[in-house]
């Protein structure tokens, strides 16, 4: 990208206290179990009552992490809002769905209808703060938000916005929990989530969360970082491809593998998807620092928005929390590369720099 | 805009047609797709109309060549079919002859299944198949389309209610102009599902004789199935090829309406703004416009807030026809399959009539076509697509010069 593109503002609710941006996971939130859930905030301070009740909770999560991210950035109305999910409303969804099983079609109300529309975070955002700009949201799984990142990148390029909104929100409701315990996602025997990265296992733990960023041209005394560049890898054929991506990637962003000074990888301590991210270490960054993330947040189809508002927080203040228990300490932070993937399909790399 | 935009393909598959010439057949012979509710069970059967595609599931898999080994929800099969037919079209036999991509939108995704699912499911958490609710989410039926035609570049899914296959196209147009990618197969796809009949059925915006857009007496929509798929490529791409594109995307634009999360605002600000963008895009004037391929659902709220907006941008407002009296409103898959209308009226010079209309309405000055009008000669088409959560999109597609 040849425009430099700045993080001036972060919102994030996540399982862990990341709301508060004068705190940086100095107090963890550890479960046993196999379930993380995001701390609500009391949202009746970021939406008007009378909203407030009507919302779903994935809507109430995205505004309250958009609000505090367009204060924290000193932005009131962006050019643009993007944003990505995985299971979208999926709560009302269900809701929906279920009353409509429950009284065979009859005697159904449309507010849940309405909310489970997959842009309605996107849409609710826009309609509290009267912005009328470019407003698309992707659903894709792994590329949910690496898709509305593209985008972002795209229309700052071709200079149809110069601050834009973008975000990613997932809620894991009781029965998408039991669904996807079923299909044989989530760890039999509960752990200290804290410690899921350890000794990987058959399975993960469940989490969710949202963190919205406002990307702008101009730099400002609170901006974190630099959001560089994104690429999307579906269904890469053997490790070879991966490196070979990642190398191509460095390359375009004028870097090379040891211009990284921090590795942070989507590792979720499942035994059947972890070995491609020491694989990959192993190959293409054998001295780079290097650690997980997801013992924070769980695992979720835009897990790697997380990821992202790690990033921006290590790059601003210049320091890799303890928590994350990082491989051995970076002698310096100026480049941090995100690689994930969900499940072995979405494979994604995301490459932000010191501001 | 630097790059040019070409269409080099299209595909189809609606109420009205299993493909393009017999979708081309119906819209001239003014037939209508809107009928009975076959496809799944419900209370509202013989009570509210739909636009079914008129193939059972193992028709469809038939012609998208499955063999019926593998499961798959009707919303894939659907776009498997016409984006199969958009790259047959466009003359594509590698895909990976250059960098291809596939944007494809969905509001249902894999719901025909899941709704089985959650059926057996809600009631016992050990009941229901894990094979019906695998395929649920909306990223799935892309991935699957994309394994089936082999693509890997780029693949992904937008999902943005009434507007989302209309946005696929212009992302793709995007990633084409920043070098990203080469060429896209962008459009999208929808099956009815008894989820989205209730859900729209309690909203109380479903007309039971059939959508009559922009009439005074219109009481709501249709609900519709289908999927389209268009072919875009870079102008450098056609001139390797030696290709001759159907069509050009000279055009695009989406604003939000930031009103109210399913009405439209009274002025249609969102829609007035979407229509701008798209005009200031492609340097056209509102005279330049041919024929206007409206949102038209049929409901009191759009047919008036898209009016009024028609109205605020154009005078004269040229000829305008809502074709969703034929297809239905097919959610997702709307902005590609009246993408391929609005190419399938430049390249035969045709006007396809608002089907169902009789009274104008008393706000607008307005009144659509209702009779086929031939031999026009047709330079650029603007479609609409406006979705709830007041997300409006405008393409203009025009004709080769």
């Amino acid at each position: 990208m040849n425009k430099r593109i700045y993080i001036n503002g972060v919102g994030c609710i996540s399982p862990q206290p990341t709301l508060d941006t004068h705190s940086f996971l100095e107090n963890v939130v550890s479960v046993e179990g196999n379930r993380l859930k995001a701390i609500d905030p009391n949202y009746k301070e970021f939406i008007p009552p009378e909203m407030v009740r009507r919302m779903g909770r994935i809507i109430k999560m995205g505004v309250a992490a958009a609000k505090t991210c367009l204060e924290d950035a000193g932005c009131q109305i962006p050019d643009a809002i993007i944003t990505g999910t995985g299971l979208g409303c999926i709560e009302d969804t269900e809701k929906f769905l279920g009353n409509m099983i429950k009284n065979n079609e009859e005697f159904l109300t449309p507010t849940a209808f309405i909310q489970s529309t997959h842009n309605t975070v996107s849409a609710q955002i826009a309609l509290l703060i009267k912005c009328h700009g470019y407003n698309f949201t992707y659903v894709h799984r792994g590329f949910s938000f690496e898709s509305a990142i593209l985008d972002s990148l795209l229309q700052m390029e071709n200079g149809r916005a110069s601050s834009i909104l973008i975000g990613a929100a997932d809620e894991l409701t009781t029965n998408s929990f039991q669904i996807q315990n079923r299909m044989g996602y989530w760890r039999k025997k509960p752990i200290d989530s804290l410690k899921l990265l350890e000794h990987p296992e058959t399975g993960t733990i469940a989490g969710e969360g949202t963190a919205f960023f406002l990307l702008d041209e101009k730099k400002n005394s609170n901006s974190y970082a630099l959001m560089q560049d994104v690429e999307m890898l579906f269904r890469p054929e053997s490790s070879d491809e991966i490196t070979s991506a990642i190398h191509l990637f460095l390359d375009k962003n004028r870097l090379k593998t040891s211009d990284i000074d921090l590795l942070l990888l989507g590792l979720n301590g499942d035994s059947r998807f972890d070995p491609v991210y020491n694989g990959v270490t192993a190959t293409a960054f054998p001295d780079v620092p290097s650690c997980g993330f997801k013992h924070l947040c769980g695992e979720y189809m835009t897990a790697s928005s997380f990821g992202v508002w790690l990033a921006s927080r290590i790059l601003k203040e210049q320091q890799v929390p303890e928590i994350l228990n990082v491989s051995k300490k970076p002698p310096a932070l100026k480049h941090i590369l995100l690689y994930n993937h969900y499940r072995g399909i979405n494979h994604s790399l995301i490459l932000l720099s010191q501001a | 805009m630097s790059k040019r935009i070409y269409i080099t393909g299209i595909g189809i598959i609606s109420a009205i047609g299993n493909n393009v010439p017999e979708v081309l057949s119906s819209l001239e012979a003014g037939k209508t797709g809107i009928g009975e509710i076959t496809l799944f069970p419900t209370l509202h059967k013989g009570s509210i109309p739909i636009a079914e595609v008129k193939l059972s599931m193992e028709q469809l898999l038939t012609q998208a060549g499955q063999n019926g080994s593998e499961q798959f929800t009707r919303t894939t099969i659907l776009g498997m079919i016409a984006a199969k037919e958009a790259l047959s079209s466009a003359g594509i036999d590698d895909v990976n002859a250059f960098r291809t991509g596939l944007l494809s939108a969905t509001t249902v995704g894999g719901m025909d299944r899941s709704e089985v699912f959650y059926k057996e499911f809600l009631g016992d958490p050990a009941k229901g198949r894990l094979k019906d609710i695998i395929n649920h989410d909306c990223g799935d039926s892309t991935e699957r389309i994309a394994i089936e035609l082999g693509i890997r570049k780029l693949v992904t899914t937008i999902s943005t209610a009434c507007s989302s296959s209309a946005n696929t196209i212009m992302f793709g147009a995007d990633l084409i102009r920043s070098g990203k990618v080469d060429r896209v197969i962008a459009g999208g796809t929808d099956s009815v599902t008894g989820f989205t009949l209730n859900g729209f059925n309690t909203l109380m915006i479903l007309d039971k004789r059939g959508c009559h857009p922009f009439d005074e007496h219109r009481a709501g929509l249709t609900l519709g199935e289908g999927a389209a798929y268009v072919v875009l490529e870079s102008e450098e791409i056609v001139m390797k090829e030696g290709k001759q594109p159907l069509a050009e995307l000279t055009g695009y634009g989406n604003a939000n309406d930031a009103y109210h999360q399913t009405a439209s605002s009274p002025d249609g600000t969102g829609a007035f703004l979407a229509m701008k963008k798209a005009l200031n895009m492609s340097n056209l004037t509102p005279s330049d416009i041919n024929y206007i391929n409206v949102h038209g659902t049929g409901t009191e709220n759009n047919d008036l807030s898209e009016g009024m907006a028609l109205e605020r941008i154009f005078d004269p407002v040229p000829f305008f026809s809502s074709t969703k009296s034929y297809t239905g409103h097919t959610l997702g898959a709307a902005g590609a399959i009246e993408a391929v209308i609005s190419i399938l009226s430049i390249r035969n010079g045709m006007i396809f009539p608002n089907l169902l209309w009789s009274t104008p309405m008393k706000e607008l000055k307005i009144k659509p076509i209702t009779k086929l009008l031939s031999r026009q000669n047709i330079l650029h088409v603007m479609s609409n697509s406006f979705g709830f959560g007041g997300n409006n999109s405008t393409l203009i597609i025009s004709k080769l010069t």
